[in-house]
Formats: structure tokens, C-alpha cells, sequence
């Protein structure tokens, strides 16, 4: 982050931002409860897991489509909700919530789902919360029916009323959910593109702390080559915005066994560590069969920052280059006293501090600036030009990861989609009425409805077909995986749950760690364990 | 999804039905509704699909437009049951809806328990069929299979 001289002095990114100078990996459950005292201990349970975690309310379904009458009524009829119904709830009622809860060191994030959240981000506001997530796209077309066009205006406008609150000393966040579309089966490529427009188009309409989604698909090499696409190109595409990676563990059809479940998590969570994701969203051993529970909850988190610190571990003892930098240990350099300060742990790199990147998933080598070797930005581009080339050119992947050309499919669809329009939003609605972006399987009347993708028996996913996307000649090579009906598609969407459940069953229950044998998790060789570090060496010196 | 599914699966014959796929207004899941129409038309029937979070009063009109042989709806986000009952009650207040075969299916409440008292519920409230994870799967398509065999007419 260029811009990390002048980190907020709080807020939720600026949390993020110090674990991740600190080598750990912050985690954060999914939680939302109708009834205000059960959401406040949702939050003391996550504030008091072992790990180093941020809150979250989630929202109920009706809060989300906007039906608060329904949210109303089912409050005084006492019928269940599946969430926090935030703009229903008085705002006195959800301060009261918060209250000695949620502070600089234990940032809560409103999770909505809303493809026209002006409401619920007004609400959130008045309960003194700046922090949320979702996008114009993504909460858009794969999960409501509100045109595209519409929910990019109420986007426009709850950026803008989020944005405001900078000038009253607040760092608000917002994070893309763009990589998350329909959860499960849609190629790297545009999870990546759509992640990034949504965070150029926050940037647009006035926000300057981000993070960058993608969702943990069903094979962890694509994954890794895919979060380390997404971070060059947010480095490349936002240099002047602080803005971290989120991954989050698997949104598609869960395993049904507890050993499963907590392999896929653990999983996730090494991934996040390989990739450089400095935040993860976690899943529980439960999701398969209902909304989990508080305890699962955090039995989840813990778990996730077990497995993430077993992974910073390896790293280390491997004196691997990790995204952080080589050597997570590495005394503070001094290059950053506001991270200093706050941590009184661990320095970051100066290689990972320098390049702008804000440490996500470049080689220190040969990709210092972004300039040169990675073309012009998609902005600047005309159409004559050919992105694929420049994007490939020099590309410095790191050893471990192979290109497979994400990268070349996501410079082509963001560089299409800015070519339309200099206002991100019209040119994402430009983008979908042509098909430049087209969501395979969504049902979304604004969606071209003619990608598909299918899954190769290892779990890479692949284009069936990429419809008017602008990607001739670039999405793989060879032949294209057939059409998926109706058991084909369901096979594609419990491939995940099938293969979980499967190396769970055949696999020791206390092997739960990749490697020869299974390491003790408080290992002496292991760096600090992130429940090691209270959290108030995470919080600010003076809250 | 409608036109491409169509090129690819839709061998509707003329003996197959007319469906309605749907979900109702807080759901915003959709892969449920995907399989049932790639499913649907592979059983030979025609499927109209109204996607993700369908207005009670969408719902009602598109039923009311198509008059189909059948309406499916499909939820998984806890509120199936509340919200099917609602729908229900709509669907079977028109005239033209009143005898439409319609059923209701996938995870319908937020616990996951107490499926046979919901089952009993759903259909004492005016639902055909309800078909609730596990076996759903299965028997869909015999249920759907007993329909045309009776030409369309109810159970």
C-alpha cells in the first residue's frame, strides 16, 4: 500500500492491516441473530475466541430484500429470522449491542447481501458502524432480481453515504464480494475481474479502504494462482487505496462430516496464508446442515488460525517467500511506526512495504513496480491493444505457482469493461447487456445467461463455454469440458462435499495438518500462535 | 439460462408439462432452481424459471399469465415455511390456481429439524407435495412422473 504512511488510525481495515504486519491471519465468522442479546454474545464469543478475529453481523433475509415489514413482523410474531434485522432493531437497541464490544480492537462488519443496501448501510451508520461489504454485481445478479442498472445506483449512493463519514474522522470499509459469485463454479477469471471493477467502482464513488474478495473454489492450486492474480492486479489497479485480500472459505455445497467440514476449513485457511489473503471468512462443520451455532462458530475460528499459523510455521521453517515477505519472523524494520506501534510485535518486510502491493502475492523479483512488464492499465488501454500479450509478458509468478492464464482472462475482461464507460458503473451495465461479463448459471434477468463452466475431475474449473465474453483464443486450451444437465451439475456442485468427506474418512482423526506426520500446533519451532498475542497488541496503544 | 438450456436439454415433448420453477421473495439461493429446470427439462417438460427473491405478486401473476400443469417452488434459506404458507394461500385464493398442482421443497426452516410437523403443515395448508432434503431428490421426479402419467390431472 503506498499509502501506508497514513494507515487509518482505526477503523476495520487498519486492523486488518496491522495482523497482517504481524504475520497473522485475522479471521472472522459468519453470525447473525434476531434477538439482540443473543447477537451480542455471538460477538463476546467471537471477540473471546482464540484467534485473532473480527465481528460480524449478518443480517436476515428480509432486511436484506427490503421487506422491513416482513422483518417487523416476524419480530413480534417471534418467528425465527435468519439474521440481525439491523433496520428494524431500533439504533439504540444495536448500540446497545455493540456497546464494550466493538472498538478499535475488535472491528464488526455488517454482512448483508442486499443488492440495494442504502437502508441497511443508513442503519448501520446510525448504530455507529462503518464497515460492510457486498457490490453492485455481486449482490446483484446472483442474488435478487433488481436490475442491474438499479442496484448500481443504490450502490452509487450508499458508497457515497459510507464515503462521507471520512470527513467526520472515520475510516469506513468496504469489501467486493465480487469474488464470491454463486458461490461455487465460476471460473477464477471472473471472480477476479468482477472483484476488482467492484473495487474501482467503491473507489469511484469515494472510498479509499477496501478488501478484495475471492471464494476458496475446489482446487487449491487454481486458487492460489487466482488470489495471487487478484492481489497484483488490485496493486496494479489501486495503488492509492488501502485495501487487503479476504478469501473465504468454500460458499458452495459443504461436506456432511464434521472431519470434512474442518479439512476444507483448514484448508482454506493454509491457502490464505500461501496466497497472501490477510483475512479469512470462515465456515463450520455445521453448514451443511443448518446455521451453525456460536460454538461452532468459534470452534471454526480457532480452528482456521490454528491451521493458518501451522502454515506460517512451515513457511517459515521451509524459508519459503511467503506474501508476507521471507521470514515472518523478521525483526521490525522501522518502516512503518504507525504498524509498530500498534502490534509491539512483529515488523513487515521492507520488500513487502515498498512495492505498492501491499504484499499480496508478488515475487519480490521482478515485479517491483508493475510497470514495464505489466502493460498499461486497463484504463489507458485502447482497443487496438492486445491485453492478453502484455499481461503475459513477464509475468512473475512465483516458483510454486503456475500461470494457467487467469491472469491473461481477467487483464481481458477488465480491461473490456473499462474500455465502455470512464463511470465504472455504466460500464458495468453495459458490460453485462453485452455479455462481456456473464455469469454462468445465474438467472438473473440482466445476466446474458450464456457462459457455463464445468469441472475437471481434480476440481479445476474450466469455461463449457464463455458465451460474448471477451475471451477467444484465452480460455484454455484444448477441448472444452461438455455442458453440464441436471446430474452432471449436481455432481459438479457436491464435487467439493464428495472429495471432503471422502479424505476424511480415510484419514486419521487427529491428522489433521498437512505433512509427513502431524505437528503439535504449539511447537516451540512454530512462530507465535496467534492467541499468543493478546489482542490489545492488535488494538490501537490508545483505543 | 432459459434460451441455452433450451438449445441443450429442451427435448420437450408435447405431452410434457408446463412448470413453473420458483423461489419466493427473501430467498435469493438459486442453484436449486437451476438443477430443477435442467432437471424438468430433461424429463421432457417446458419450465419457465422466475430466479432468485420472486415477489409474492410476480409470483402469483406469472402463475396466473402461464397456467401451468405445475409450480415448484424451492427454498433453502430457512424461511421456506413461513413463506410458503403465505404463497400457498395466495396461489390457492385465485380462482385459476386454485386446483394448479404446486409443491414446495428444500430446506425450509432454520433448524434442521422438524420436518414431519412442517411437512403436515404445508400440506394441510393447501401444498401437493413436500419434498425436504434427504430423498427429495429421488422422489421429485416419480412425483412428477405420476403427473403426467394421470395426463396433468391432480393426484
Amino acid at each position: 500500500m503506498t499509502r501506508s504512511a497514513a494507515l487509518p488510525a482505526s477503523g476495520f481495515g487498519a486492523f486488518v492491516a496491522r495482523a497482517r504486519a504481524a504475520g497473522v491471519l485475522v479471521v472472522q465468522p459468519r453470525m447473525g441473530m434476531a434477538d439482540p442479546l443473543r447477537m451480542r454474545e455471538g460477538l463476546l464469543a467471537t471477540r473471546g475466541a482464540d484467534a485473532v478475529t473480527v465481528g460480524t453481523i449478518t443480517l436476515d433475509s428480509y432486511t436484506r430484500t427490503g421487506d422491513l415489514a416482513a422483518a417487523r413482523r416476524a419480530l413480534a410474531e417471534g418467528v425465527g429470522l435468519n439474521g440481525y434485522p439491523i433496520a428494524t432493531h431500533p439504533a439504540d437497541t444495536t448500540r446497545a449491542v455493540l456497546r464494550g464490544i466493538a472498538d478499535p480492537r475488535f472491528p464488526v462488519q455488517v454482512r448483508h447481501g442486499s443488492a440495494a443496501p442504502e437502508h441497511i448501510v443508513r442503519a448501520l451508520l446510525a448504530a455507529g458502524l462503518d464497515a460492510t461489504e457486498g457490490g453492485p454485481v455481486s449482490y446483484c445478479l446472483p442474488y435478487s432480481r433488481t436490475p442491474l442498472r438499479e442496484a448500481v445506483e443504490d450502490w452509487r449512493r450508499s458508497c457515497e453515504l459510507l464515503a462521507a463519514t471520512r470527513e467526520l474522522g472515520a475510516a469506513p470499509h468496504l469489501e467486493t464480494f465480487g469474488g464470491c459469485l454463486m458461490g461455487q463454479l465460476c471460473p477464477p477469471s471472473l471472480l477476479i475481474a468482477v472483484s476488482v471493477l467492484e473495487a474501482l467502482f467503491f473507489r469511484q464513488h469515494g472510498l479509499r479502504d477496501l478488501s478484495l474478495s475471492y471464494a476458496q473454489q475446489a482446487d487449491p492450486r487454481q486458487d492460489e494462482e487466482a488470489l495471487t492474480v487478484l492481489g497484483r492486479l488490485a496493486a496494479e489497479l489501486l495503488p492509492d487505496v488501502d485495501h487487503h485480500l479476504v478469501l473465504y472459505a468454500y460458499m458452495g455445497v459443504f461436506p456432511r462430516s464434521p472431519g470434512g467440514a474442518r479439512l476444507l476449513l483448514e484448508d482454506a485457511a493454509r491457502l490464505a496464508v500461501r496466497a497472501g489473503a490477510a483475512r479469512l471468512i470462515v465456515k463450520t462443520t455445521a453448514e451443511a446442515h443448518r446455521i451453525p451455532t456460536v460454538e461452532e462458530n468459534v470452534r471454526a475460528l480457532e480452528a482456521a488460525a490454528a491451521a493458518a499459523a501451522h502454515e506460517h510455521a512451515r513457511l517459515a521453517r521451509s524459508g519459503a517467500p511467503g506474501p508476507y515477505g521471507p521470514g515472518l519472523q523478521a525483526v521490525a524494520t522501522g518502516s512503518d511506526d504507525t504498524v509498530r506501534a500498534g502490534t509491539g510485535l512483529v515488523g513487515t518486510s521492507p520488500v513487502g512495504r515498498t512495492d505498492g502491493t501491499g504484499l499480496v502475492g508478488t515475487s519480490p523479483v521482478g515485479r517491483t513496480d508493475g510497470t514495464g512488464l505489466v502493460g498499461t492499465s486497463p484504463v489507458g488501454r485502447t482497443a487496438g491493444t492486445d491485453p492478453v500479450r502484455t499481461g503475459l509478458v513477464g509475468t512473475g509468478h512465483g516458483p510454486q505457482v503456475v500461470d494457467t492464464g487467469i491472469e491473461a482472462e481477467a487483464r481481458a475482461l477488465i480491461g473490456a469493461v473499462l474500455d465502455l464507460d470512464a463511470d465504472i458503473g455504466r460500464a458495468l451495465v453495459r458490460a453485462f447487456a453485452a455479455g462481456y461479463l456473464d455469469v454462468p448459471y445465474c438467472l438473473h434477468p440482466d445476466n446474458a445467461g450464456r457462459a457455463r463452466s464445468s469441472l475437471t475431475p481434480d476440481g479445476r474449473l474450466h469455461w463449457s463455454n464463455t458465451g460474448s465474453m471477451p475471451l477467444a483464443g484465452l480460455a484454455d486450451g484444448g477441448p472444452r469440458p461438455p455442458i453440464l444437465g441436471s446430474a452432471g451439475l449436481l455432481s459438479a456442485l457436491s464435487h467439493v462435499q464428495r472429495t471432503y468427506d471422502a479424505r476424511a474418512a480415510a484419514r486419521p482423526a487427529a491428522e489433521t495438518f498437512d505433512g509427513a506426520a502431524p505437528v503439535p500446533i504449539r511447537t516451540p519451532a512454530a512462530p507465535p500462535r496467534t492467541t499468543s498475542m493478546p489482542r490489545r497488541e492488535l488494538g490501537l496503544t490508545t483505543p | 439460462m432459459d434460451q441455452h438450456a433450451v438449445e441443450q436439454h429442451g427435448k420437450a415433448e408435447p405431452a410434457g408439462l408446463d412448470v413453473v420453477v420458483t423461489t419466493m421473495a427473501s430467498d435469493s439461493h438459486t442453484w436449486n432452481l437451476v438443477f430443477l429446470h435442467l432437471l424438468l427439462e430433461e424429463l421432457g417438460h417446458r419450465v419457465t424459471n422466475l430466479g432468485a427473491c420472486v415477489p409474492d405478486a410476480l409470483l402469483v401473476a406469472e402463475c396466473r399469465r402461464i397456467e401451468p400443469d405445475l409450480i415448484v417452488l424451492s427454498s433453502v434459506n430457512g424461511h421456506g415455511f413461513h413463506d410458503g404458507l403465505r404463497v400457498i394461500a395466495a396461489l390457492r385464493a385465485c380462482p385459476e390456481l386454485a386446483r394448479t398442482t404446486t409443491v414446495i421443497g428444500g430446506k425450509l426452516g432454520i433448524a434442521g429439524s422438524g420436518a414431519p410437523a412442517r411437512r403436515r403443515t404445508l400440506l394441510a395448508a393447501g401444498f401437493d407435495g413436500v419434498f425436504e432434503e434427504g430423498r427429495a431428490v429421488r422422489e421429485f421426479p416419480s412425483f412428477v412422473a405420476s403427473l403426467t402419467a394421470g395426463a396433468g390431472v391432480l393426484l
